[in-house]
C-alpha cells in the first residue's frame, strides 16, 4: 500500500477501560485523497479508536503521525486545528440554533477588530458551505426541523468550514433514508476528489465496499486484516470480523400469521401527520412499514403507544378499543415500543446496564402490595437475559450504559422490552447500530417472538431487512399507506415506488416544502 | 490511594471526620457532650427537610418552596394548638390537631407545586419559586407577622429534646432510605431523573411519581417545621428562612446531582452532618454571621468541585 502519500498512521495504538484492552497494537495507514472502511462487531473498538484520532481520549501507547509529524490531540479543539473532523454516531448538533450557528459555532466570522458577529458573512459563507454539501436550505433554518440527513449534511458543512482534511464517519447511513444515502455517497465522492481523505465506519459492508478503497478488520480491539477493497469480499469481511462465515443473512421464517387480531388500526388519522391508516395486525405476524423518512412511520408508532393523539379512527388491542391509550397502560396490555432513538428515548445514559434492563418490568419483581424489589430474583433474570440478547461479554452490568459500544446499547433496549414478556411489539428500526452477526441474532429473536405467539410490527429504512423478515410490507407516503403487498410478491422495485411515488411534480414532500420555506416560520 | 478515596461515597463522612479531629484541639467546648448534642439537635430538622429535597433533585426537580412551607406550617400548627385562643387551646387533642394541621399545609404545598408541574408542564424552578413567595408571604399576613407562643410541651418537646427527636427521625431516614433503594417507587424516581422520556415510554408513571416527590418534600418540611418550632418554642412565621442554602449546599455536598439521577439518602445525611459541623465550630469560633456564610458559601463551591473532579475521574 504506498501508491499515494500516508497522511495518517497508526502505530501500535493501545487503550484499555478499567482494565479491560479495548484497542491492542492497532497498526494501519490512510494515504491522502483515499477512504478507508473500518468494520468489526459491536465493542469491537472502531468508535474507540477514532475518539482518540478525535482527541475524545488519550491512547496508553502507541502513536498516530500525520504527514510523518507525530500527531497527539489533547482535545477535540486540537483535532480540529489539525484538520480532524468527527461525524459522530450520534449527531452533534445544538437542535435549538440555525444552521449557519451550527457551522460557526467555535468560529464565527467577526467584524474585524470587533467582538461581533459579522452576519453577512456568516450567511454568505454558510450558504457557500451548504451549495457544496448540496443542502439546499435557508442557513437560518433551525436544526431541529431538518431530517436526519439534512442534520449529517450540516455537519459534513462545519467539517468543511474548518478546512478539514481528514474527515472520521461513524456509522453516518444508520439513520439515513436510501434517498439521503445516495446523497451522502456522491458527496463523499467528490470530497475525496478534492483530496480530502476519510474513515468511514459502517455495518453495511456493501456500502464499505462500494465507498472506500481499502478495508481495515477489527475484531476485539486488534486489527485482524487489512487489504484493497478490490482484493477482498462482502463474505471474507465477514468472516473476519467474526472469526466464522455467515452464509445466511435472515433465518428461516418458521411460523406463519394466525386468525387472531392483535392489533388493529381502522381509520386512523391525526391532521398533518397521518391520514386514513387502517391495517391488522396478527398474532404470530411480522409485519413490516417501510417508507421515506418524515413518511409517517415512526409518527404513526408514537400514536399506537399512546405518545401522541389521534383525532378520528380506532386502535383495538385484542379487540379492547383504546380510545386514549396511554404508555403505561399499552405495556401493562403487553406492548412493547423500541423507539428509533436510543439515546433520547430509549436509554437512561448515566444509569446501569441493569437499571436500564429492569425499567419496564419492575412491578413484575416488586413484591404483592408491598412495592419491594426482589433484587436477587431480578438479577438473576437480567444475567440470563444478557445472554438472549448477546450483549458482549466484557460488559458487567453495573457499568453505565453510556460506556457500551452503540451496538451494545441497542442490544440493552431490546433486552428491557424482552424482559416483560410483550405480546405486542412495535420495533422502530431494530438493528440500528447492529454488526451483521448480531443481526442476524436479533432476527432470529424476532422469528422466535412471532412463532411463540407475539405480534411484531417493524418499521425500518432497510429494505432487505423487511423482505427478510415480514408477511406483509405496508409502504407509507405523506401519512398514507400507499401500497400494502404480501410476501410472495415482495419486490424492491415496487415498494421503493410506493414510497417515492408524488402526486405532484414536485421533488419534496409538503411536510418537507414548509419546511424548507424560510419566510413561512 | 487519593483516587479511591475521591472516588468513595464515603468521603463527605471522612472529611466530616477529618475536620472535627482537627478542629476539636483548638475550639473550646467543640467536642462537649452538651455541644456534640447541640449538633445534633441543629442537624435533624435540616436533615429532615433535606431528605425531601434529595426525592426532588434525584427525579431531576428542585423545591425551592420548602422554607416558606415550615414556616406556613409552623404559624398554622401553632394557632391550633397554642394555649393563647388557639383552635383547640387547652384540648387534649391540641398536640395531634396541631401536627395534623402542619402535615396537612406541607401537603397541600407540595400537592400544588406538584400539579403545577405534572399538569401544566412548567419548570420546577419557576412553579417552586413562585410558591416560596407567595406562602412566605401568606404566613406572615395571617400572623401579621407577630410569633405565637405558649405552645404545650407535648409539642415542644418533639423538637427541644434531642432524644425524642433522635429515635423519631432516624426511623424516617430509614424509611426514606430504603424507599428510595429499594421500591418500586425509588428505581423509578431515579429512571425519571435519568431521562423523563425513556421512563415515561417504559410505562412509568412519570406525572404521579413527580407528584409524589414534590408531597413528599412537603411532607418533609412540614415535619422539619415540628422540629424547628418545638426548639424554638414558638411559631414564627420567618422561620426557615435562611435555611435554603444549607439545605441544597448539604444535599449537594453529600453528592446529590442536581441534573437528578444521583443521589442518596445516606449522602444527604453526611452533607447535612458535615455542614452542621462547620456551622456549629464556626459559631464557637465567634466569627460574625457575615463570616460564617462566606465560609459556607466557599466550602460548597469546594464540594461541587470535588463532586466534578471525581466525576472526571469515575469516567476515565
Ligand atoms: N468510556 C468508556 N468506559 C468504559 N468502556 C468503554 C468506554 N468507551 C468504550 N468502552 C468499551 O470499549 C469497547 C469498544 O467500544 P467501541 O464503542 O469502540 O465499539 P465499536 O466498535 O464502535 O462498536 P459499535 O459497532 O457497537 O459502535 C466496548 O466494549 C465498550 O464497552
Ligand atoms: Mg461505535
Amino acid at each position: 500500500m504506498s501508491s499515494s502519500p500516508r497522511i495518517l498512521e497508526f502505530d501500535s495504538v493501545e487503550k484499555s477501560f478499567f482494565g479491560v484492552k479495548v484497542l491492542k497494537a492497532v497498526t494501519f495507514d490512510l494515504r491522502t485523497g483515499t477512504a478507508i472502511g473500518l468494520v468489526g462487531e459491536n465493542g469491537a473498538g472502531k468508535s474507540t479508536l477514532m475518539n482518540i484520532l478525535g482527541g475524545i481520549h488519550t491512547p496508553d501507547a502507541g502513536y498516530i503521525r500525520m504527514e510523518g509529524e507525530p500527531y497527539a490531540p489533547r482535545n477535540p479543539q486540537d483535532a480540529a486545528r489539525a484538520g480532524v473532523a468527527f461525524i459522530h454516531q450520534e449527531l452533534n448538533l445544538f437542535s435549538n440554533l440555525t444552521i449557519a450557528e451550527n457551522i460557526f459555532i467555535t468560529t464565527f466570522p467577526r467584524v474585524a477588530g470587533l467582538p461581533m458577529i459579522a452576519r453577512k458573512t456568516v450567511r454568505e459563507r454558510a450558504r457557500s458551505l451548504l451549495d457544496q454539501v448540496g443542502l439546499s436550505v435557508n442557513p437560518n433554518t433551525r436544526v431541529e426541523s431538518l431530517s436526519a440527513g439534512e442534520r449529517q449534511l450540516v455537519e459534513i458543512a462545519k467539517a468543511l468550514s474548518l478546512d478539514a482534511r481528514i474527515i472520521i464517519f461513524d456509522e453516518p447511513t444508520s439513520s439515513l433514508t436510501a434517498l439521503e444515502t445516495d446523497r451522502l455517497f456522491e458527496l463523499i465522492s467528490t470530497l475525496r476528489a478534492r483530496g480530502i481523505s476519510m474513515i468511514y465506519i459502517s455495518h453495511a459492508l456493501s456500502d464499505v465496499m462500494k465507498l472506500c478503497d481499502d478495508i481495515v478488520v477489527l475484531r476485539d480491539g486488534e486489527v485482524v486484516g487489512k487489504s484493497r477493497t478490490a482484493e477482498t469480499s462482502t463474505a471474507k469481511l465477514i468472516s473476519l470480523m467474526v472469526g466464522r462465515s455467515i452464509d445466511q443473512l435472515y433465518p428461516e421464517r418458521t411460523g406463519r400469521p394466525a386468525a387472531e387480531r392483535a392489533l388493529s388500526v381502522r381509520n386512523l388519522s391525526q391532521p398533518g401527520i397521518v391520514r386514513n391508516i387502517a391495517f391488522d395486525l396478527h398474532d404470530q405476524e411480522i409485519l413490516g412499514i417501510s417508507g421515506l423518512m418524515g413518511s409517517g412511520r415512526s409518527e404513526l408508532a408514537r400514536i399506537l403507544f399512546g405518545l401522541d393523539p389521534f383525532e378520528t379512527g380506532e386502535v383495538l388491542l385484542w379487540g379492547e378499543n383504546l380510545p386514549k391509550p396511554s404508555p403505561r397502560q399499552c405495556v401493562r396490555m403487553g406492548m412493547a415500543f423500541l423507539t428509533e432513538n436510543r439515546r433520547e428515548e430509549g436509554l437512561c445514559m448515566e444509569a446501569s446496564i441493569a437499571e436500564n434492563m429492569a425499567l419496564v418490568s419492575l412491578p413484575n419483581f416488586a413484591n404483592r402490595g408491598g412495592y419491594w424489589i426482589d433484587h436477587g430474583r431480578l438479577s438473576k433474570s437480567l444475567t440470563a437475559l444478557r445472554g438472549a440478547v448477546r450483549l458482549t461479554r466484557s460488559a458487567r452490568l453495573s457499568q453505565a450504559v453510556r460506556t457500551l459500544s452503540g451496538g451494545n446499547q441497542q442490544k440493552v433496549v431490546l433486552a428491557k422490552w424482552l424482559l416483560n414478556r410483550p405480546r405486542v411489539f412495535i420495533l422502530d428500526e431494530p438493528t440500528r447500530g447492529i454488526d451483521v452477526g448480531a443481526k442476524y441474532e436479533v432476527y432470529s429473536l424476532i422469528n422466535k417472538l412471532a412463532s411463540d405467539g407475539a405480534a411484531v410490527l417493524i418499521i425500518s429504512s432497510e429494505i432487505e431487512e423487511l423482505i427478510g423478515m415480514c408477511d406483509q410490507i405496508l409502504v407509507m407516503r405523506n401519512g398514507e399507506i400507499a401500497d400494502t403487498i404480501r410476501r410472495p410478491d415482495f419486490d424492491r422495485e415496487r415498494i421503493l415506488r410506493g414510497a417515492l411515488k408524488q402526486s405532484h411534480t414536485t421533488r419534496t414532500s409538503p411536510v418537507e416544502t414548509a419546511r424548507h420555506d424560510p419566510e413561512s416560520r | 490511594m487519593v483516587k479511591r478515596l475521591i472516588q468513595s461515597e464515603y468521603l463527605v463522612l471522612l472529611l466530616s471526620a477529618v475536620y472535627f479531629a482537627a478542629l476539636a484541639p483548638f475550639t473550646p467546648g467543640f467536642a462537649s457532650t452538651g455541644n456534640l448534642a447541640n449538633i445534633l439537635s441543629s442537624m435533624l430538622p435540616l436533615l429532615v427537610v433535606a431528605m425531601g429535597q434529595t426525592f426532588v433533585l434525584i427525579a431531576g426537580g428542585i423545591d425551592l418552596s420548602v422554607t416558606s412551607t415550615i414556616a406556613l406550617a409552623s404559624v398554622v400548627g401553632a394557632s391550633v394548638a397554642t394555649g393563647d385562643q388557639g383552635i383547640l387551646s387547652g384540648n387534649s387533642l391540641a398536640t395531634p390537631g396541631g401536627i395534623l394541621a402542619m402535615l396537612l399545609v406541607g401537603a397541600t404545598v407540595g400537592s400544588f407545586n406538584g400539579a403545577a408541574i405534572t399538569r401544566f408542564r412548567m419548570p420546577p424552578f419557576i412553579v417552586t419559586l413562585t410558591t416560596m413567595i407567595f406562602v412566605s408571604g401568606f404566613a406572615v399576613w395571617l400572623t401579621q407577622s407577630k410569633s405565637i407562643f405558649n405552645l404545650p410541651t407535648t409539642f415542644t418537646i418533639l423538637g427541644s429534646n434531642v432524644w425524642v427527636a433522635l429515635p423519631l427521625v432516624a426511623v424516617a431516614t430509614l424509611v426514606m432510605h430504603f424507599a428510595l433503594s429499594r421500591t418500586l417507587l425509588g428505581h423509578w424516581i431515579y429512571a425519571i431523573g435519568h431521562n423523563k422520556n425513556a421512563a415515561e415510554i417504559s410505562g412509568v408513571p412519570v406525572r404521579r411519581v413527580l407528584l409524589f416527590t414534590y408531597i413528599a418534600s412537603g411532607l418533609c418540611a412540614a415535619a422539619a417545621s415540628i422540629l424547628y418550632t418545638g426548639r424554638l418554642e414558638s411559631a414564627s412565621p420567618v422561620m426557615g428562612r435562611n435555611i435554603l442554602l444549607d439545605l441544597i449546599g448539604a444535599t449537594v455536598i453529600g453528592g446529590t446531582s442536581l441534573y437528578g439521577g444521583k443521589g442518596k439518602i445516606l449522602w444527604t445525611v453526611y452533607g447535612v452532618l458535615f455542614l452542621a459541623l462547620i456551622d456549629n465550630s464556626l459559631n464557637l469560633l465567634n466569627l460574625s454571621y457575615f463570616t460564617i456564610m462566606m465560609a459556607k458559601g466557599a466550602v460548597i463551591v469546594m464540594a461541587a468541585t470535588i463532586d466534578s473532579v471525581r466525576n472526571k475521574l469515575l469516567n476515565s
